[in-house]
Protein backbone atom coordinates (compact mmCIF):
# COMPACT_ATOMS: atom_id res chain seq x y z
CA UNK A 1 0.00 0.00 0.00
CA UNK A 2 1.54 3.32 -1.14
CA UNK A 3 0.22 7.25 -0.52
CA UNK A 4 1.83 9.70 -1.40
CA UNK A 5 0.41 13.63 -1.27
CA UNK A 6 3.07 15.66 -3.63
CA UNK A 7 3.10 18.48 -6.28
CA UNK A 8 4.74 16.24 -8.82
CA UNK A 9 2.94 14.97 -11.77
CA UNK A 10 2.14 10.64 -11.82
CA UNK A 11 2.65 8.06 -14.56
CA UNK A 12 -0.75 5.77 -14.46
CA UNK A 13 1.26 3.00 -16.24
CA UNK A 14 4.02 2.93 -14.25
CA UNK A 15 2.02 3.10 -10.73
CA UNK A 16 -0.30 0.11 -12.06
CA UNK A 17 2.93 -2.00 -12.62
CA UNK A 18 4.06 -1.14 -9.26
CA UNK A 19 1.34 -2.98 -7.62
CA UNK A 20 0.70 -5.97 -10.23
CA UNK A 21 3.58 -8.19 -9.37
CA UNK A 22 2.54 -10.78 -7.28
CA UNK A 23 0.99 -13.47 -9.28
CA UNK A 24 -2.19 -13.67 -6.68
CA UNK A 25 -3.40 -10.73 -8.74
CA UNK A 26 -6.04 -10.85 -11.77
CA UNK A 27 -7.33 -7.83 -11.69
CA UNK A 28 -5.88 -3.89 -11.26
CA UNK A 29 -8.89 -1.00 -11.26
CA UNK A 30 -7.66 2.63 -11.54
CA UNK A 31 -9.34 6.21 -11.60
CA UNK A 32 -7.47 9.20 -12.23
CA UNK A 33 -9.19 12.62 -11.86
CA UNK A 34 -8.22 15.41 -13.84
CA UNK A 35 -8.22 19.17 -13.95
CA UNK A 36 -11.55 20.67 -15.76
CA UNK A 37 -11.89 24.09 -17.48
CA UNK A 38 -9.94 25.94 -15.31
CA UNK A 39 -6.46 26.59 -13.05
CA UNK A 40 -6.68 26.03 -9.99
CA UNK A 41 -4.57 25.55 -6.46
CA UNK A 42 -4.92 23.14 -3.74
CA UNK A 43 -4.20 23.37 -0.74
CA UNK A 44 -4.40 20.32 2.04
CA UNK A 45 -3.84 19.30 5.92
CA UNK A 46 -0.04 18.36 6.17
CA UNK A 47 -0.27 14.90 8.02
CA UNK A 48 -4.07 14.76 8.62
CA UNK A 49 -4.31 14.21 4.86
CA UNK A 50 -2.14 11.36 5.06
CA UNK A 51 -3.90 9.38 7.92
CA UNK A 52 -7.14 10.27 6.39
CA UNK A 53 -6.46 8.56 2.96
CA UNK A 54 -4.69 5.44 4.96
CA UNK A 55 -7.85 4.85 7.46
CA UNK A 56 -10.03 4.78 4.54
CA UNK A 57 -7.53 2.21 2.53
CA UNK A 58 -7.72 0.20 5.41
CA UNK A 59 -11.79 -0.01 5.85
CA UNK A 60 -11.68 -0.73 1.92
CA UNK A 61 -9.24 -3.40 2.55
CA UNK A 62 -11.97 -5.03 5.22
CA UNK A 63 -14.67 -4.78 3.08
CA UNK A 64 -12.41 -6.18 0.10
CA UNK A 65 -10.11 -8.72 -0.81
CA UNK A 66 -7.10 -5.93 -1.69
CA UNK A 67 -3.41 -7.40 -2.39
CA UNK A 68 -2.35 -3.96 -3.04
CA UNK A 69 -3.20 -0.21 -3.77
CA UNK A 70 -1.79 2.93 -4.62
CA UNK A 71 -3.71 6.55 -4.20
CA UNK A 72 -1.64 9.45 -4.82
CA UNK A 73 -2.97 12.99 -4.80
CA UNK A 74 -1.19 16.38 -5.97
CA UNK A 75 -1.85 19.92 -4.44
CA UNK A 76 -0.19 23.49 -5.50
CA UNK A 77 -0.70 24.62 -8.86
CA UNK A 78 -2.62 22.70 -11.49
CA UNK A 79 -3.34 23.55 -14.74
CA UNK A 80 -6.96 22.29 -16.73
CA UNK A 81 -6.07 18.65 -18.12
CA UNK A 82 -3.88 18.20 -15.05
CA UNK A 83 -3.96 15.11 -13.22
CA UNK A 84 -4.48 15.57 -10.13
CA UNK A 85 -5.36 12.14 -8.35
CA UNK A 86 -4.49 8.21 -8.77
CA UNK A 87 -6.51 5.72 -6.89
CA UNK A 88 -5.06 1.78 -8.15
CA UNK A 89 -6.41 -1.19 -5.96
CA UNK A 90 -5.11 -4.77 -7.11
CA UNK A 91 -7.37 -8.00 -6.09
CA UNK A 92 -7.41 -11.41 -7.58
CA UNK A 93 -10.97 -10.71 -9.11
CA UNK A 94 -12.36 -7.51 -10.83
CA UNK A 95 -15.46 -7.30 -8.72
CA UNK A 96 -13.14 -6.29 -5.77
CA UNK A 97 -10.72 -4.29 -7.59
CA UNK A 98 -13.30 -2.50 -9.02
CA UNK A 99 -15.37 -1.94 -6.19
CA UNK A 100 -12.60 -0.93 -3.45
CA UNK A 101 -11.19 1.66 -5.78
CA UNK A 102 -14.97 3.39 -6.14
CA UNK A 103 -15.17 3.31 -2.85
CA UNK A 104 -11.67 4.70 -1.92
CA UNK A 105 -12.68 7.54 -4.73
CA UNK A 106 -15.97 8.12 -3.08
CA UNK A 107 -14.67 8.40 0.68
CA UNK A 108 -11.56 10.64 -0.64
CA UNK A 109 -13.80 13.26 -1.76
CA UNK A 110 -15.66 13.85 1.35
CA UNK A 111 -12.83 12.74 4.27
CA UNK A 112 -9.75 13.59 2.72
CA UNK A 113 -8.73 17.60 3.66
CA UNK A 114 -8.29 18.99 0.16
CA UNK A 115 -9.43 22.57 -0.89
CA UNK A 116 -9.76 23.66 -4.35
CA UNK A 117 -9.26 27.50 -5.21
CA UNK A 118 -10.28 27.96 -9.26
CA UNK A 119 -8.64 31.06 -10.88
CA UNK A 120 -11.42 32.17 -13.14
CA UNK A 121 -11.33 35.45 -15.27
CA UNK A 122 -13.22 37.25 -12.31
CA UNK A 123 -10.95 35.93 -9.66
CA UNK A 124 -9.68 32.70 -7.90
CA UNK A 125 -12.88 31.17 -5.52
CA UNK A 126 -12.84 28.36 -3.41
CA UNK A 127 -14.95 25.50 -4.89
CA UNK A 128 -17.89 24.77 -3.08
CA UNK A 129 -18.33 21.25 -1.71
CA UNK A 130 -21.21 19.66 -3.54
CA UNK A 131 -23.74 17.08 -1.52
CA UNK A 132 -23.69 15.08 -4.52
CA UNK A 133 -20.04 13.71 -3.05
CA UNK A 134 -21.81 12.88 0.74
CA UNK A 135 -24.11 11.07 -1.50
CA UNK A 136 -22.06 8.79 -3.27
CA UNK A 137 -19.87 8.47 -0.04
CA UNK A 138 -22.96 7.36 2.19
CA UNK A 139 -24.45 4.87 -0.29
CA UNK A 140 -21.49 2.72 0.96
CA UNK A 141 -23.91 2.73 3.97
CA UNK A 142 -21.70 2.25 7.20
CA UNK A 143 -19.92 5.68 8.13
CA UNK A 144 -15.94 5.81 8.22
CA UNK A 145 -14.90 5.74 12.05
CA UNK B 1 -4.84 24.99 35.42
CA UNK B 2 -4.99 26.25 31.67
CA UNK B 3 -5.62 23.90 28.70
CA UNK B 4 -3.32 24.92 26.01
CA UNK B 5 -4.62 23.95 22.17
CA UNK B 6 -3.25 24.02 19.05
CA UNK B 7 -5.65 25.53 16.51
CA UNK B 8 -5.28 25.32 13.01
CA UNK B 9 -7.43 27.12 9.93
CA UNK B 10 -7.44 26.11 6.09
CA UNK B 11 -8.60 27.27 3.30
CA UNK B 12 -11.16 30.20 3.14
CA UNK B 13 -11.25 30.15 6.74
CA UNK B 14 -7.74 30.93 7.34
CA UNK B 15 -7.84 33.72 4.41
CA UNK B 16 -10.61 35.04 6.37
CA UNK B 17 -9.29 35.03 9.32
CA UNK B 18 -5.59 36.16 7.70
CA UNK B 19 -3.93 33.38 9.91
CA UNK B 20 -3.40 30.05 9.81
CA UNK B 21 -3.00 28.90 13.28
CA UNK B 22 -2.65 29.70 16.89
CA UNK B 23 -1.64 28.73 20.41
CA UNK B 24 -4.71 28.99 22.67
CA UNK B 25 -4.99 29.16 26.31
CA UNK B 26 -9.11 28.04 26.41
CA UNK B 27 -10.98 29.60 29.47
CA UNK B 28 -12.61 27.20 32.36
CA UNK B 29 -15.56 25.39 30.35
CA UNK B 30 -14.58 25.57 27.03
CA UNK B 31 -13.96 21.98 26.23
CA UNK B 32 -15.67 21.01 23.11
CA UNK B 33 -15.36 21.86 19.45
CA UNK B 34 -18.35 23.16 19.56
CA UNK B 35 -17.98 25.60 22.49
CA UNK B 36 -14.35 26.76 21.32
CA UNK B 37 -16.36 27.68 17.94
CA UNK B 38 -18.29 30.01 20.21
CA UNK B 39 -15.64 31.27 21.99
CA UNK B 40 -13.76 31.72 19.07
CA UNK B 41 -16.62 33.89 17.42
CA UNK B 42 -17.24 35.80 20.51
CA UNK B 43 -13.45 38.05 19.16
CA UNK B 44 -16.03 39.53 16.29
CA UNK B 45 -15.17 40.73 13.06
CA UNK B 46 -13.51 38.16 10.72
CA UNK B 47 -13.94 35.53 13.21
CA UNK B 48 -17.93 36.40 13.66
CA UNK B 49 -18.06 36.32 9.94
CA UNK B 50 -15.60 33.06 9.04
CA UNK B 51 -17.46 30.85 12.08
CA UNK B 52 -20.55 31.67 11.57
CA UNK B 53 -23.19 29.48 13.11
CA UNK B 54 -24.91 29.64 9.78
CA UNK B 55 -21.75 28.68 8.23
CA UNK B 56 -21.19 24.78 7.31
CA UNK B 57 -17.52 24.01 8.96
CA UNK B 58 -15.48 20.75 9.39
CA UNK B 59 -13.44 20.03 12.77
CA UNK B 60 -10.48 17.86 13.58
CA UNK B 61 -9.20 17.40 16.81
CA UNK B 62 -5.40 15.12 16.20
CA UNK B 63 -6.42 14.53 12.71
CA UNK B 64 -9.54 12.82 12.77
CA UNK B 65 -12.62 14.83 11.65
CA UNK B 66 -15.02 15.34 15.16
CA UNK B 67 -18.49 15.93 15.10
CA UNK B 68 -18.78 19.58 17.06
CA UNK B 69 -19.53 17.76 20.09
CA UNK B 70 -15.98 16.43 20.26
CA UNK B 71 -13.85 17.36 23.25
CA UNK B 72 -11.00 18.97 23.26
CA UNK B 73 -7.97 18.59 26.03
CA UNK B 74 -4.61 19.89 26.77
CA UNK B 75 -1.75 19.35 23.81
CA UNK B 76 -4.45 18.88 21.32
CA UNK B 77 -4.26 19.76 17.74
CA UNK B 78 -7.79 21.28 16.09
CA UNK B 79 -8.37 22.53 13.03
CA UNK B 80 -11.59 24.51 11.59
CA UNK B 81 -12.00 24.29 7.66
CA UNK B 82 -15.15 24.27 5.22
CA UNK B 83 -16.33 21.19 3.43
CA UNK B 84 -13.60 19.24 1.53
CA UNK B 85 -13.47 19.83 -1.97
CA UNK B 86 -10.50 17.35 -2.87
CA UNK B 87 -10.43 14.31 -5.65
Amino acid sequence: MRISVQTEDFDLGAEVKAISGNPKIGAVASFVGLVRDVAMTLEHYPGMTERAIGKIVVEAQSRWKVIDCTVIHRYGALQPNDQIVLVAVASGHRGDAFAACEFIMDYLKTQAPFWKKEQTPEGARWVEAKTADDEAAGRWTVPLR
Amino acid sequence: MRLKVRVLYFASIREKLGRDSEELDLPAGVASIAALRTHLRARGGAWADALAEAKLLRAAVNQDMVSPAAPIKAGDEVAFFPPVTGG
